[in-house]
C-alpha cells in the first residue's frame, strides 16, 4: 500500500493569484498537442492562401503602366511616383509654354464638356465629374514631377489641386459661356498661389502650394484631362474638351510659343488621343486622363506590396474554432468544475483564458501574416509586377493589426463559447459575422454597395480595415470597396468595432459564468 | 483552524425538484465520513455547493471555517473528486496535474509525487482519453491530493474499480484519515464504505436521515435480536411464542427471534426440548441498517415514477 507524506504547508503567495492562473491557463493550452497544431496550421493558412490568392488574382503579369494604373504586355515599366513617393497618374494634354522665373497665368475657361471615345467598347461620351480643365504650372515634364493647378471640374466647382493628394475647393458650380470661370496661378519662387473668379476683375484667393525645389525654369499652361469611368467590373478612358480664351502667361521669355503635348499618354497603348485647336484667342483642348494619385480597381493590373495578407481570412477560421474550444471542451467533458473548484474567482478565470488565447492566436497571426506579406511581396516583385508602393509603418500596421483582429476574434469566439457552453454555436456565429460578410464583400465581392458598406462599418468584419492600405481620395473617382481594399472605416476604427463585439461578449459571458451554477 | 466541512440548512431547488431540503451534517478530522443515500438524495449537489459550483437557495457551508469563494489556493485546503471523467482526452494524466498545481502555486514536482501516490506512473504520459475509469479514479484521487489538503472530498470513487480497486481504495481513505485528514466520501453502496467509514451520514430526499458512528448505527439496527439454527424450526416457533417471543424462518432451519434476550432463548427452546444447534447475537449488516432508513425516500421515489 502506497503511504501518503503530510508535506509542510506553504505560504499563500496572495498577491501571484492572477499569474498563476495565467500559467496555469497557457498549461493547458500548450499541453493540448491539437491546438497547438492548429496554431501552426493557422498561420500557415494565412501564408499559403495569401500568397496563392496574392499571385494568383491580383494584378497582371507585368507590362507597361498605363496612367490610370493598368498595365499592359511589355516590357516592365516603372509607375511614375509623386513627389511624396505614391503611385500617382500623371497625364494629361498640356498646352505649354517654359516660364524661367517667376510669373503669372491667367485663363478663362468657358466651356467643359465630355466627348465621344473612339474605340473604346462601351464607353461614355459623358461628362465625368472629375474631369478637369484648367491652368497648370509643372516642375518638369517628367511625369510625377510637382506641379499646381487651378482647374474647373465636371461635378466639383473650381478646385485648387498641387502634388497630387492636394485638393481645395474654390467657386461652386458648372462652367458655361454665360457663366465663365476665371482661374489665375502666381508663382513666386517656390510658392504658387491660385485665385478664381466670376468676371476676371474680382478675384479670390483659393490656396497657397508651397512645392519644395521649384527653384529653376518651369512649364507653363493650360490642361484638359478625363478620367476613367470605373465601374464594379470595368474601367474606361474618357475624353473631356475645354475652351478658353484670355490666356496669357506673364513672365514668359520673349518669343514664346505655345507647345502642345499628350503629356504622359502614348498613342502605341491608348486609342485616345488628345490635341488642340487656337483659333482667334480661342483653345480649345481635349484631353485623357487624370492628374491624381493611382488608386486600384477593376482595371487595376497592380497589386499592393501587401497582396499576401489576404489570406488572413483562413488562419482567422482556424483560430475561432480554437479559441471557441478553450472553453467548451471544458464545458463539454465537465472540466470547467475542476477549473472553478481551483479558482473560484471566475472573473479572474475567464480573465485569464481570454489573454492566453489572445497571446497565442496574436503570435500565430503575426508570424503568418509576417511571412505572408514578406513573402507575397517577394513573389511579386520576383514576377516583375507592377506593385503600389507601401510605406514601413502602413505594412507593419497591417501585419500588426491582422494579427490582432485574430486575438480579438478569438476572444470574441471565446466568450461567446462562454455564453452558450457548445462548440457549435459560437464557431457558427463568428464565422457568419466575421468572415462571411468579409469574404462577401471582399474577395468574391457578390455584396456591393451600401449594403456591404453597413456590412463592413456594424459586423466584427469591420476589423478588416486595418489590412486598408491605399487611401481612399475623395477627388479621384473610383470603385473604393472592399474588393479592390478599401473599406469604409479607419483601420483601427474597423479594428475598435470587433473589440466592442469582443468586450460585449466578454462582458455578458463573465456576468453568466459568474451567475449559474458550474 | 479547525479542518472541517459545516454543512448547514442547505436548500435548492432545480425547477420543479427539491434538490437540497435543509441538508446539514459536519465532516470532522481524523476519520472517513461516509456519504450515503440512494441516486437523487442530493448527494453530488451537495459537493457541488461545498466547492462553490453550485449556489444554493438558502443555507451555506464552511469549508476549514470559510467561505469557499475566499479561499486563495483552494486545493490546499480541500481536495476533491467530483468527476473522474471530467479530463481533456488530448491532455496526458500528468499535464493534467500540471495545470491544477500550477493554478495554485504548486511545482510540477507534486505532480509526479502524488502520480507516485496512486500508482498511476506508468501511465502519467499517455493521453487521459485512453485512461480506463479505474485509471481515472486513480487520477482524479492523484489530483484531490495535489495540494497535499487536510480535507477530502470524493463522490462515488469506488465506481469503475475492479475488487482489487476498492480494496487499494479502502486502505488507501483508511490511512489517509489515520493521518489526521477529514475525509467526506459519498456512495450509494454502503457496502463499499463497510470497515472504512467511521462515521455515516446517511440522506434521502434532499436532507440527513441519520448522522452517526457506525458502531452506532450498527447497534440500533441489530435491535435485540437472536439467530436460532435448528433442525426443528415448527417447534422453536410455538414454543418461544408461548413464552412471548416472535419468531420468523429466515432460511431453512434458521430462525431471528425478537423479544427475549438469547440467554432466556436457550432456556425456553431446552425446556421444550428443541434440538438448537447454534444460537447467537444477530449482527445487523450496514446493507440492513442501510435499507431500514432509506425505506421511506426508496418508497418516495418508487411512488413518485409510477404517478408521473
Amino acid at each position: 500500500m502506497t503511504t501518503a507524506t503530510v508535506t509542510p504547508r506553504r505560504p499563500a503567495t496572495e498577491s501571484a493569484g492572477f499569474g498563476r492562473l495565467l500559467f496555469a491557463e497557457w498549461t493547458k493550452f500548450v499541453t493540448v498537442r491539437g491546438w497547438v497544431i492548429a496554431m501552426i496550421v493557422s498561420a500557415l493558412l494565412t501564408v499559403g492562401i495569401g500568397i496563392w490568392a496574392g499571385a494568383g488574382t491580383h494584378g497582371q503579369p507585368c507590362g507597361e503602366i498605363l496612367p490610370n494604373g493598368q498595365t499592359v504586355g511589355g516590357a516592365c515599366a516603372s509607375p511614375p511616383l509623386g513627389p511624396a513617393g505614391e503611385m500617382v497618374t500623371d497625364s494629361f494634354y498640356f498646352v505649354r509654354q517654359s516660364l524661367p522665373g517667376d510669373g503669372t497665368v491667367t485663363a478663362r475657361l468657358t466651356a467643359l464638356d465630355g466627348s465621344a471615345t473612339p474605340g473604346i467598347a462601351g464607353g461614355t461620351s459623358a461628362l465625368q465629374s472629375w474631369a478637369k480643365a484648367g491652368i497648370i504650372i509643372k516642375a518638369s515634364l517628367r511625369q510625377g514631377s510637382a506641379y499646381a493647378a487651378m482647374m474647373v471640374t465636371g461635378g466639383h466647382g473650381v478646385r485648387m489641386q498641387y502634388d497630387y493628394t492636394h485638393d481645395t475647393a474654390g467657386l461652386p458650380g458648372g462652367v458655361s459661356a454665360a457663366a465663365p470661370r476665371w482661374l489665375r496661378l502666381v508663382r513666386s519662387g517656390d510658392t504658387l498661389t491660385g485665385y478664381d473668379s466670376a468676371d476676371g476683375t474680382h478675384w479670390t484667393l483659393v490656396g497657397t502650394a508651397r512645392l519644395p525645389g521649384l527653384t529653376t525654369a518651369v512649364q507653363a499652361g493650360i490642361f484638359v484631362t478625363s478620367p476613367d469611368w470605373v465601374t464594379n467590373e470595368n474601367a474606361s478612358p474618357t475624353l473631356a474638351s475645354g475652351v478658353f480664351d484670355h490666356v496669357t502667361v506673364s513672365g514668359s521669355g520673349p518669343g514664346s510659343q505655345w507647345t502642345g503635348q499628350d503629356f504622359g499618354l502614348g498613342a502605341a497603348y491608348n486609342p485616345l488621343s488628345g490635341g488642340y485647336r487656337q483659333t482667334d484667342g480661342f483653345f480649345t483642348v481635349q484631353g485623357s486622363g487624370d492628374i491624381a494619385p493611382a488608386v486600384r480597381n477593376a482595371a487595376g493590373g497592380s497589386s499592393t506590396a501587401d497582396a499576401g495578407i489576404t489570406g488572413v481570412f483562413a488562419g482567422l477560421i482556424v483560430a475561432l474554432v480554437v479559441g471557441t474550444m478553450f472553453i467548451t471542451a471544458e464545458y463539454r467533458r465537465g472540466l470547467i468544475r475542476t477549473t472553478l473548484a481551483a479558482a473560484p474567482r471566475r472573473s479572474q478565470v475567464l480573465a485569464a483564458k481570454a489573454i492566453v488565447i489572445a497571446a497565442v492566436t496574436f503570435a500565430a497571426g503575426l508570424a503568418g501574416s509576417a511571412a505572408a506579406v514578406l513573402l507575397g511581396e517577394r513573389m511579386l516583385r520576383g514576377s516583375g509586377r507592377v506593385i503600389f508602393p507601401v510605406g514601413g509603418l502602413t505594412e507593419a500596421r497591417v501585419i500588426a493589426g491582422s494579427a490582432a483582429l485574430l486575438a480579438i476574434a478569438a476572444v470574441f469566439a471565446l466568450a461567446l463559447g462562454v455564453i452558450m457552453r457548445h462548440g457549435a454555436g459560437p464557431v457558427t456565429a463568428t464565422i457568419a459575422l466575421l468572415v462571411v460578410p468579409f469574404f462577401f464583400t471582399g474577395p468574391m465581392a457578390v455584396l456591393q454597395g451600401t449594403a456591404a458598406d453597413w456590412l463592413l462599418r456594424v459586423t466584427p468584419a469591420a476589423a478588416f480595415a486595418v489590412q486598408q492600405v491605399l487611401p481612399a481620395y475623395p477627388q479621384v473617382s473610383n470603385t473604393y470597396t472592399a474588393q479592390y481594399g478599401y473599406y469604409p472605416l479607419p483601420p483601427w476604427a474597423g479594428l475598435a468595432v470587433l473589440c466592442a463585439w469582443a468586450a460585449a461578449a466578454l462582458g455578458l459571458a463573465g456576468f453568466l459564468l459568474c451567475r449559474r451554477d458550474a | 483552524m479547525e479542518e472541517t466541512i459545516e454543512v448547514a440548512g442547505l436548500r435548492k431547488r432545480f425547477g420543479r425538484t427539491l434538490a437540497l431540503d435543509g441538508m446539514s451534517f459536519t465532516v470532522r478530522p481524523g476519520q472517513v465520513t461516509g456519504f450515503v443515500g440512494p441516486n437523487g438524495a442530493g448527494k453530488s449537489t451537495t459537493m457541488r455547493v461545498i466547492l462553490g459550483l453550485d449556489a444554493p437557495d438558502r443555507g451555506q457551508v464552511l469549508v476549514g471555517g470559510q467561505r469557499y469563494q475566499s479561499l486563495r489556493r483552494p486545493l490546499t485546503l480541500i481536495g476533491s473528486l467530483i468527476d473522474a471523467s471530467a479530463l481533456q482526452p488530448g491532455r496526458t494524466g500528468r499535464n493534467h496535474l500540471l495545470w491544477l498545481a500550477r493554478s495554485q502555486g504548486l511545482p510540477g514536482s507534486r505532480a509526479d509525487a502524488v502520480l507516485a501516490q496512486v500508482g498511476l506512473e506508468t501511465a502519467a504520459r499517455r493521453k487521459a482519453g485512453g485512461y480506463s475509469l479505474g485509471m481515472r479514479q486513480r487520477l482524479g484521487i492523484a489530483a484531490a491530493l495535489l495540494g497535499d489538503p487536510p480535507i477530502l472530498m470524493l463522490d462515488e470513487p469506488f465506481n469503475g474499480m475492479d475488487p482489487e480497486g476498492i480494496i487499494w481504495m479502502r486502505g488507501f481513505l483508511a490511512v489517509l484519515a489515520a493521518q489526521g485528514r477529514a475525509v467526506l466520501v459519498s456512495s450509494h453502496l454502503m457496502s463499499e464504505l463497510q470497515d472504512v467509514a467511521g462515521r455515516l451520514v446517511i440522506v434521502g430526499r434532499g436532507k440527513v436521515i441519520a448522522d452517526a458512528s457506525t458502531a452506532e448505527l450498527l447497534a440500533a439496527a441489530s435491535g435485540d435480536r437472536v439467530t436460532v439454527r435448528t433442525t426443528a424450526p415448527e417447534a422453536a416457533i410455538t414454543a418461544l411464542a408461548r413464552a412471548g417471543a416472535s419468531a420468523a424462518a429466515d432460511g431453512p432451519d434458521v430462525l431471528t427471534v425478537s423479544g427475549l434476550p438469547a440467554g432466556r432463548v436457550i432456556t425456553v427452546l431446552s425446556e421444550s426440548s428443541v434440538p438448537v444447534s447454534e444460537v447467537s447475537a444477530h449482527r445487523a449488516t450496514l446493507e440492513e441498517a442501510y435499507l431500514e432508513l432509506t425505506r421511506d425516500a426508496a418508497e418516495y421515489r418508487a411512488a413518485a415514477g409510477e404517478a408521473r
